[in-house]
Order: C-alpha cells, then sequence, then structure tokens
C-alpha cells in the first residue's frame, strides 16, 4: 500500500485505524501530568551541585556549611553511596557522585535535600568543593594517540570496531583495496547534536515501609533504571520499584539514568519523598547527547558507477563516560556504508574518550553521523562520474539477499531503490511565494527580498538497525487481561513499556482489540512490578512490546477457547474474536463475555526476536541485526547565498514501515524524525569549547520552530516484513538519519560549496572566511 | 523577596525611590527567565502591570509617543505605519507569547545589544522619557546605552516612555539570525532615509557592546546624495542610486561595527552580513523612496 495522505484521528481503534490517543487531549490541553508536576505532602526538593570544571582533581568537599542552612535535611557525597560507587548502562564506570576527579562539566560532586528549591539552591551554594583543574583531554583523535592524558586509568578507547568484508590488511595494517576507475574522499564532521526534549529530567522518590523506595520517574527503560538504581543503593531489586511518570519526550536522553539513584538516596536518608526536576540549562548537563564524529571515507567506483570499494575510518567521541558508545560504534560501523551493495569494505570506528560532555544514545543511534558522511560520498561520486545522484543511488541499491558489510543477508523486503524513485517521481516543490517573508530564507528577520536567493534539491537515503543488535537477549514482557467489569468486556494491558511521545500506548490498544475483539481497553500504568519491556528506543517498542502482547492475547484466546470445547483449544487459528463473538469462519460460535463470564482470563508473554549473534573482533563479520529500516527523502531549499541563510521548501520522505499500526503515529514520526535530522543540519549544536559547553539554553541551543519546519509529502509503503509481528518495521529512527544529507546536499547544490560539517553555520554556506570576505564558490 | 505592585505611576516612583535595588517588570519576558534560570535574585520586584498609562500611546507635540509598556503586537498592529522601522523590529521578536507579552520599555531596559527596538529607535532619534521622584528628564538614545546591558537609567528611576518623531522617509529594519523565527539577533540594521532634508540615519544592533550609529556611513551617503542631486531633483521617479555608492555604503557600515566572535556567529560573517542588509536596505528604502518600493511583510 502506498500512502500520500495526511490521517485524522480515524476508525474503530483496530490496527490500521488512527484513533485519538488515550494521552492526547489532556496533552493539548496541557492538563497531563508530566514528572515534573509530582508532588505529595512533605516532600523534600532535591538539588544536585555539579563541577564546573570538565577536569578536575577533587581535593576536598565539605557539606556541614550547607547542612548548618535551616531548612536543609540532607547533603550527601561519594561516601553515602551504599552501594555500587559507579553505574552505566554497558559498563558502569559512571560515578553516582564524584570521586578522586571530575571527568566533565557539569558532573555531580554532591547532593542536598531542603524544604523549597530555593533553599536547596543555597544549600548548594554554601557546599564548599577544592578542584586541583587539569587540562581536559578534548580532541578525540588526539586523545588515542599513545602521548594522550587518560580520562580513565584503562585508557581513551571505549571501542574500536573493525570491519572487513572481502579485504585483507598489509602488514603493516593498510587495507589492501583492488583498482578502481574512479576514487573520491572525504573528511566529514558532525557536531554534538542534543535531543532537547521538552520535560527536563525529574521525578519523585518516596522511601518504602520494607526499608526499599518507590520512585516515580520519565524515563525510556523502568528495568533498566532499576537494574542501576538498586546496585548503587546496595538494595535487591525487588525493595526497588519503579513506575513511569509522565514523559516529556526521550529521543534517546532519557537511556542513561540522570537523577534516579539521587533522589532515591536523598530519600532513604531523610526519611521522605524527594522530588527533583532539572532546570532548562542543568538538562543540558544531565543527560547525553549525540556523539560528535570525525570521518574520513574513501569510494572506489567503476567507471558505470557500481561501487567496488569503500574506506572509512569513524572516531566518535564519547565524552568522560561510556554510556552506550560501544554500541554507538557498533551501529556506525555496520551500518557505515549505507544501504548499498559493495564487495569490499573496511571500515574502523573508533569510540573514544574525553573530557567532553558524555554522549551516548539519540534517535538514530550512530547511523545518523555515518549517513552523513557516506551520503555526501555518494553524490560527490555521482558529480565525479556525471551521475545522476538518485541515478548512482540506484545502481548500488541494497536489495533482498545481498550481504552487509558484516556479512550478513539481508531478508525481506529491502526496497532501497524504489523509496529513491519515488522521492524522485514526486512533482517538484512549488515555486517560492511572493509577498509574504516567511516563506523566504531568513523569515521575518526581513533579510532578503529575494536577492541571492538560489533554490537547491538534494536527495539522501539511510539505513537503521531496528531492536537491540550483537546477541543482547533482547526481550519483552505483557500481561493481558480480560474480564467482565459492570457487565462489559473489558481487557487490560500491563507492561512496562514506556511511552515517551511515541504513541505506544495507543498501539497497545489498538493491538489488543484486534487480537480479542474487545472495545473497551484499559492500560495499566507502566511500572516494575511485570516483567520488563525492554527500552523504548531503536525502533523497538511497536515490534517488541506489540508482540508481546500480540502473544499475550493468542494465549488469552487459547485459554478461553479451551472454555469452548478442547475441540476448538486444539485448532485456534480456525477461531476469530469479532466485536465480542467468537466465530468459526463466518459463524458465530460463542458469545465472549458468555465465555468469560465471572472468571477471568489471564496470560502474561515473553517476546523475543530472532536471536543475533556478536561481531566478530578481527573482521567485524557476524548477523548482529535483526531488522533493517530504510528512508529515503527528497529536501528543496530555497538559500540566500550571500548571508548563507536557509529555507527548506519541502521534504519528500519515502519509507517502508511495513505495516502501518497507527497510519497518523506513523506520519507523525517520519514527520518530527524528519524535523530532527532538519535541526542537525542546519541549526543543532551543543557548542563545546576546552571542554566547556557554550549554549546550554534554548535561547543559544535552536531547534527548528515551525517556520523552519517545510511541508512535507509522505510516501509510505508497507511492504512487510515476515519475521515481524504484523509484518511490522519500526519507525522512529529512519527518518532522522537522511534528511540531514539530503538537505546539505540541496545547500550545495544551491551554493556549490563542499560543506562538509554539519550543522551547517551561516558563515560556511556564505563562505566568509575569517579575512570576512565570500571565498568563491565551488561549482 | 519583595513584591511591589503599585497602581499609579506615582507610587510606581515613589516606591523605586524607597526600593531602589527593586527590578521592575512589565512583559517579565526578560525578568522571568532571569530568576527562572537563577541568574537573577532581586531582593523585590516592582510589577507595573497595573500602571496603566504605561500601556498607552498617543501624540506629545511632534513626537509619537510610547508608553514604556506598550508590548509588541500592539506596536505591530497600531504603529507600522507611524513607526514603520519599529515596527518591522517587533515583527521579528520572539513568538506570538514574546510579542503579546514583552514591551518596549523592557527592550530598552534589558538594555541588550542585541535588542530588536533599539537600530530603529537609534535611526529615528527617539528620546527616551526617565522619570523618578525627583523629576522627569528626556535624553536623545544616543545616549541611552552605556554598555553591555548597561544604561543610562538611575537606580531610583523608570523609563516613562519612548518618544518617537513621526516617520518622514522610508524606513528599513533587517535582522539575520540562523533560524527564520524565535531567534535572537546575531546582527541587525535599521536604515531611516529622508533625502529631502539631506540626511540618512543609519544603526546596528548586535555587532558590539552597544547597539551604534554608523555615522561614518551616514555621512558617506549624505554626501553622494546631495552632490549628485538626487534630493533636489524633481521628479524623483527615474534615478537610480550608483552600484559603487551603495556598495560602499555597505563597507562603511561594515567597517562600524566591532562585532566578537561568539555562540551565534563570527565577527567576519556579522560584519559581511552587516555590509550585504546594509546593501539591500537601502536599495529598499531608495526604491520605496521612488514610489515603486516593494512591500514585502
Ligand atoms: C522566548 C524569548 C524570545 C525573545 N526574543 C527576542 C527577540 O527576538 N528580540 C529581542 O529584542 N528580545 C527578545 N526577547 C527578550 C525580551 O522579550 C525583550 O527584551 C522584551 O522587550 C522585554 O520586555 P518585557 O516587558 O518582557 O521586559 P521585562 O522582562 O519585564 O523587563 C526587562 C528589563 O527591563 C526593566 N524594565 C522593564 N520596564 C521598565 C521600566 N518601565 N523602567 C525601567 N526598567 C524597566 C526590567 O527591570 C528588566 O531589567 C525574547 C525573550 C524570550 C523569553
Amino acid at each position: 500500500m502506498t500512502t500520500t495522505r495526511t490521517h485524522a484521528a480515524t476508525g474503530t481503534g483496530r490496527i490500521g485505524d488512527s484513533p485519538i490517543r488515550p494521552d492526547g487531549l489532556l496533552k493539548v490541553r496541557g492538563e497531563f501530568a508530566y514528572s515534573s508536576d509530582l508532588w505529595t505532602e512533605g516532600m523534600l526538593w532535591g538539588a544536585t551541585l555539579r563541577s564546573p570544571h570538565p577536569r578536575a582533581r577533587l581535593v576536598r568537599i565539605d557539606v556541614t556549611p550547607a547542612l548548618r542552612l535551616p531548612g536543609v535535611h540532607a547533603a550527601l557525597t561519594h561516601v553515602d553511596v551504599p552501594g555500587a560507587k559507579c553505574y552505566g548502562l554497558e559498563h558502569p564506570d559512571q560515578p553516582v557522585l564524584a570521586f578522586d576527579e571530575v571527568r566533565y562539566q557539569g558532573e555531580p560532586v554532591a547532593l542536598v535535600a531542603a524544604d523549597d528549591p530555593e533553599t536547596a539552591r543555597r544549600a548548594l551554594a554554601a557546599i564548599e568543593v577544592e578542584y586541583e583543574p587539569l587540562p581536559p583531554v578534548v580532541d578525540a583523535e588526539a586523545a588515542l594517540r599513545p602521548d594522550s592524558d587518560l580520562v580513565h586509568p584503562g585508557g581513551n578507547l571505549v571501542r574500536h570496531v573493525r570491519i572487513r568484508k572481502g579485504v585483507h590488511d598489509t602488514p603493516d595494517g593498510v587495507p589492501e583495496l583492488p583498482e578502481a576507475d574512479v576514487v573520491v574522499s572525504g573528511e566529514y564532521r558532525v557536531g554534538m547534536q542534543d535531543q532537547g526534549f521538552l520535560g527536563p529530567e525529574s521525578g519523585l522518590a518516596i522511601p518504602a515501609a520494607d526499608g526499599g523506595v518507590d520512585l516515580y520517574v520519565a524515563t525510556q527503560w523502568l528495568h533498566g533504571d532499576r537494574r542501576q538504581v538498586a546496585a548503587s543503593l546496595g538494595l535487591p531489586p525487588e525493595k526497588v520499584r519503579l513506575t513511569l511518570a509522565g514523559v516529556g519526550g526521550a529521543f534517546g536522553g532519557r537511556e542513561d539514568l540522570s537523577m534516579q539513584i539521587h533522589a532515591c538516596l536523598l530519600a532513604l536518608r531523610t526519611g521522605r519523598p524527594v522530588k527533583m526536576v532539572y532546570s532548562r540549562e542543568e538538562s543540558f548537563f544531565g543527560h547525553v547527547h549525540r556523539h560528535p564524529a570525525v570521518m574520513r571515507y574513501r569510494h572506489g567506483a567503476r567507471r558505470d558507477g557500481q561501487l567496488l570499494w569503500v574506506r572509512a575510518e569513524i572516531v566518535l567521541d564519547g565524552g568522560a563516560y561510556a554510556s552506550t558508545s560501544a554500541a554507538v560504534i557498533a551501529n556506525a560501523t555496520t551500518l557505515g556504508i549505507g544501504p548499498y551493495r559493495v564487495p569490499y569494505v573496511a571500515v574502523d570506528g573508533w569510540a573514544v574518550y574525553t573530557n567532553n560532555p558524555p554522549c551516548g544514545a539519540m534517535r538514530g543511534f550512530g547511523a545518523v553521523q555515518a549517513c552523513f558522511a557516506y551520503e555526501s560520498q555518494m553524490d560527490k561520486l555521482a558529480a565525479a562520474l556525471g551521475l545522476d545522484p538518485v541515478e548512482i543511488r540506484v545502481r548500488n541499491a541494497l536489495r533482498t539477499g545481498d550481504t552487509m558489510p558484516t556479512g550478513q543477508v539481508v531478508e525481506g523486503p529491502a526496497p532501497v531503490a524504489e523509496l529513491l524513485r519515488r522521492v524522485q517521481a514526486a512533482p517538484p516543490a512549488p515555486p517560492t511565494p511572493t509577498g509574504d517573508l516567511r516563506h523566504l530564507p531568513g523569515g521575518v528577520g526581513n533579510t532578503t527580498h529575494g536577492e541571492g536567493v538560489v533554490r537547491g534539491v538534494g536527495y539522501g537515503i539511510g539505513i537503521k538497525n531496528v531492536c537491540f543488535s550483537e546477541g543482547f537477549d533482547d526481550y519483552a514482557t505483557a500481561r493481558v487481561r480480560l474480564e467482565l467489569i459492570g457487565g462489559e468486556l473489558t481487557a487490560s494491558v500491563h507492561t512496562a513499556a514506556v511511552e515517551v511521545g511515541q504513541g505506544l500506548v495507543t498501539v497497545q490498544e489498538q493491538i489488543v482489540r484486534t487480537e480479542l475483539g474487545v472495545d473497551r481497553v484499559t492500560l495499566r500504568t507502566a511500572d516494575t512490578s511485570v516483567g520488563d519491556a525492554g527500552s523504548s528506543s531503536a525502533s523497538r517498542q511497536t515490534f517488541m512490546t506489540g508482540g508481546a502482547i500480540k502473544a499475550a492475547c493468542e494465549q488469552v484466546r487459547q485459554q478461553v477457547l479451551s472454555r469452548l470445547s478442547s475441540a476448538a483449544a486444539a485448532n485456534p487459528a480456525a477461531y476469530r474474536f469479532v466485536e465480542g463473538k467468537v466465530l468459526a469462519g463466518t459463524e458465530v460460535v460463542a458469545d465472549l463475555a458468555e465465555l468469560v463470564g465471572d472468571q477471568p482470563v489471564e496470560a502474561t508473554a515473553e517476546f523475543r526476536h530472532r536471536p543475533t549473534q556478536p561481531l566478530d573482533p578481527q573482521t567485524g563479520q557476524g548477523d548482529a541485526h535483526v531488522q533493517y529500516a530504510f528512508a529515503a527523502h527528497r529536501a528543496t531549499v530555497d538559500v540566500d547565498t550571500e548571508l548563507g541563510l536557509v529555507k527548506v521548501v519541502e521534504i519528500v520522505t519515502a519509507q517502508d514501515v511495513g505495516r502501518a499500526i497507527n497510519p497518523q503515529a506513523v506520519e507523525g514520526q517520519i514527520q518530527g524524525g524528519t524535523t530532527q535530522g532538519l535541526g542537525l543540519a542546519l541549526l543543532e549544536e551543543i557548542q563545546v569549547s576546552n571542554g566547556v559547553v557554550l549554549n546550554p539554553s534554548f535561547t543559544d541551543y535552536l531547534i527548528p520552530t515551525i517556520a523552519d519546519t517545510p511541508p512535507m509529502r509522505l510516501e509510505i509503503l508497507e511492504l512487510g516484513d515476515p519475521q515481524a509481528p504484523y509484518g511490522l518495521r519500526g519507525v522512529g529512527e529512519p527518518p532522522t538519519i537522511s534528511s540531514t544529507p539530503a538537505i546539505v546536499a540541496a545547500v550545495r547544490a544551491a551554493t556549490g560549496r563542499e560543506l562538509t560539517r554539519v550543522p551547517l553555520r551561516p558563515e560556511h554556506i556564505a563562505g566568509v572566511t575569517a579575512a570576512g570576505e565570500p571565498s568563491p564558490g565551488e561549482r | 523577596m519583595e513584591f511591589l505592585a503599585p497602581t499609579t505611576w506615582q507610587d510606581a516612583l515613589a516606591a523605586k525611590a524607597e526600593y531602589p535595588d527593586a527590578v521592575p517588570v512589565a512583559g517579565g519576558t526578560d525578568v522571568m527567565v532571569g530568576i527562572n534560570s537563577g541568574r537573577l535574585r532581586p531582593s523585590a520586584l516592582l510589577d507595573l502591570g497595573r500602571v496603566t498609562d504605561l500601556t498607552d500611546w498617543g501624540l506629545d507635540g511632534g513626537y509619537l509617543r510610547l508608553g514604556a509598556a506598550v508590548p509588541y503586537r500592539r506596536i505591530i498592529e497600531e504603529l507600522k505605519d507611524k513607526a514603520p522601522g519599529l515596527g518591522m523590529a517587533a515583527r521579528t521578536v520572539g513568538s506570538p507569547q514574546i510579542r503579546n507579552r514583552g514591551t518596549i520599555g523592557g527592550n530598552l531596559g534589558t538594555g541588550s545589544p542585541a535588542g530588536d527596538c533599539h537600530p530603529p529607535l537609534l535611526v529615528c532619534d527617539a528620546v527616551i522619557e526617565l522619570a523618578s521622584v525627583r523629576g522627569v528628564r528626556r535624553i536623545p538614545v544616543t545616549e541611552f546605552f552605556l554598555g553591555p546591558k548597561r544604561t543610562a537609567v538611575a537606580p531610583d528611576e523608570l523609563i516613562a516612555a519612548v518618544l518617537v518623531p513621526p516617520a518622514d522617509g522610508p524606513q528599513q529594519f533587517a535582522k539575520v539570525g540562523t533560524r527564520n523565527a524565535m531567534v535572537i539577533a546575531v546582527c541587525s540594521f535599521a536604515l531611516a532615509l529622508t533625502p529631502e532634508r539631506g540626511w540618512v540615519r543609519a544603526a546596528i544592533g548586535s555587532a558590539g557592546p552597544v547597539p551604534t550609529r554608523a555615522y561614518t556611513a551616514e555621512q558617506f551617503l549624505t554626501e553622494a546624495l546631495q552632490q549628485d542631486g538626487f534630493a533636489s531633483r524633481s521628479g524623483r521617479g527615474d534615478v537610480a542610486l550608483p552600484e559603487s555608492v551603495v556598495r560602499r555604503f555597505g563597507e562603511l557600515v561594515a567597517a562600524a561595527a566591532s562585532p566578537i566572535d561568539d555562540v551565534r556567529g563570527t565577527a567576519a560573517y556579522r560584519r559581511h552580513a552587516l555590509s550585504v542588509l546594509a546593501q539591500r536596505t537601502l536599495r529598499w528604502a531608495w526604491e520605496s523612496y521612488r514610489g515603486r518600493g516593494d512591500r514585502c511583510t
């Protein structure tokens, strides 16, 4: 099915419909309770003292002046952490509270709990900390040299991923690549993007009578948090109970812990509920960011444009702590040449420790950085060969049955060429309307009435893995219960899967309605009293928790059928549950409410995707990924070539989603993801100088406004992946990946400049050198 | 923290005299950001929201008189013909919410080099009226800005009004920001043209410690217009400005700036952009003076 449409909320709320989201009205009315709205009687306010230095020896901390202030109930340092002093998603290397050395600006050093936020703020100011500043390690490439200072005693390398497909290295380590007719090379850089979620890190910890703690928090992964929180509190996991509080966006930035352990420490110390809410500025220091990247690429091709080999070197700046860097570099490298068929591949990637802000998960997770490089290279190759940019991509497009650089065979639909053809075939963007500044680069700033404005068009396509990779035991749990409540059939669903705004709550209801044929579905609040759902990341939750709910519903159906007859139970596939009736073929054989009666039916299911394999450490070979997803973009821009300002006129996106469980939500993901990629192309960068963040505010960290966001034409394909529940393909990340290179390609087309770093800056687009004069375009 | 809420201007001035450390609040779009971020911890807030005379505008002698608390939205809707440069600047400020709350007096009170009202006020020779229990004084806007976020307002004074001579020729304002809306100026430029009186006013924002007039550029253009007799020629419709004049004007505007490299842009880019803006706005102003102005709003 192909669609070009904008959905209104429609249908009866089953799979393929777009029902109104259960949280939708509350959110647009401003009535939804976010984690920062949590409140309970007698609660204290927690606050965090953070290091002003990117790197310093911690000589002395004295919290007693803070404790002397009236209204201050606790002031804690690392000595007060009863359990594991360090935590981390993959490697526990990040101190709960710093000891010995601080490794990035903003690292938590001490905590206070006080009667109100203002008292807490004064208490932080009263804490005495003596630092001995050290020169920070800030250049990721230099950090890999043997003479570099060490950020951690074990060395500055987090992980090196080495991939060789059909390529051997010379004894001195140089990959031997076959002779190519044409070789293009380039060095590309990506700045540090932030998730920019609107709801700051926040939560409420309540000490419990059993010596444990209940934590209400906005997160992406309740059980992942629980594991780490319990370890640092020195408590068994069952004494640490997490409940999801309203999440105001995440995009990867809530996969690592922020205030979770801190609030619990303060609550357990004071015996009082403790709330913590980061300010906007603090939030910029409170979560990981997208890895800045330096990427060197060489592509060798035959004269007809067919790729022969790709050599890539990728360095990701992981900042002070590991977070998910090891997995991010695996993505950047295994997906590092894009959705192309290439016989010879040599990719090396390094994730590196520095004293810059820690980097980890953000929508696209390593695939974003690589895509900017490989798509820039594809355009360069097209130019070198005099080929159309879409044509060169189509000639090399990955197809079902091709092998990735890891040796993994691509199974299921891989419509790379089709997606490209579709965005190319869309009608051209309309000409710039006159008479309204908002349609021009610079907008109402009134910087041009058309002077200097040149239109450009660019293309990009990307590839993303869906679900967790490299042999991780990735599963999700769901409990489904069918019962009569007030005489009405009601299905309730309980999972620990996190709604981060993506619409998972709606999808959960749709699956249950479809599987069980009931209208009334209630969702229990996500918490840790049910099994792990895994993280709301890697575009996986509809696949995984959706899969678990489907499986639980199948078990419920089975139990219901066994009440009908043993024959029915033996042949469940012959029965459908529709509108409260059990059907065999088209014949109604039972009324569901009667079968359920006063005996509720309940089932809990765990769902696993097919297993994956680790990568071979020498060759990077292995079936590491579960599913690949693809999206293509065509961007049309108007560039004020003299001022370097850009108006994105239109974006056309084509994406295969396997099956659109909720078409409106799918469109929302594609529009939002594309816009986040636009932000990386043109605006969004945490600027870091010598380890210090220069713009920790929305005044100077600019995310696109609606005036920057163009009309989008969407082409949604539903090609169905046989190995996924309902044939679906993860949707959330792919659109973020290729919109960035498509927009940059369009700006290159308008300016003739090389533009090898994102976000683009006006001075780069206009070619203003330090001397102040524009350099000639390179067209 | 004290919260002072006078309902009359006299009470407001008395309160400011009694609490010179009190921070006035008009729309609060700067003050509240400061308080929320923890950077601002005033001992007292002086809310001007109940002083209704501050939100009015009217005519005062030859001047258009804007009460200090007139918000951007009203400047855009009601004054864009009387004070076109200011109207264009107001249109570039923030978002609809900010334009509803934010005021011209607040922009002056903050005194940021990037304040969008400042260049248009500089090019129309606006006068700022300051008041205290000691009395009222009027100072030219050129004497208002003393340094980054430092102004001529004395501790016991409040900004009462902004006095703007009515426009007698084309005015322009242009602002470069990296985002197409809701953005602090990387640099901005305002121009007022009244060739009959032989003068030109040009002003630069966000490219130096204070918003500033570009005097050399003004003088050059004024002389060029007079020497070539543009201004005196009747039937003004058919005279185009020589490109060399336009370009030189741009260069001189750029030279008048003293920008720095910061997170919003480089000094070199700011100079370059100012030169482009000066040339473009000069062409637009000249075209509209010749009666063929394209209206693009
Ligand atoms: C999201 C956002 C976007 C913004 N965008 C822009 C923009 O594009 N361009 C721009 O220039 N600014 C912008 N600003 C800044 C701000 O909106 C403007 O400076 C606005 O004009 C301030 O007016 P206000 O009435 O809200 O001032 P307030 O915050 O109430 O006051 C600002 C300062 O002026 C003082 N003050 C106010 N009234 C008086 C008075 N009568 N006498 C003496 N002192 C007084 C206050 O004490 C304070 O120091 C933005 C702010 C935000 C939050």
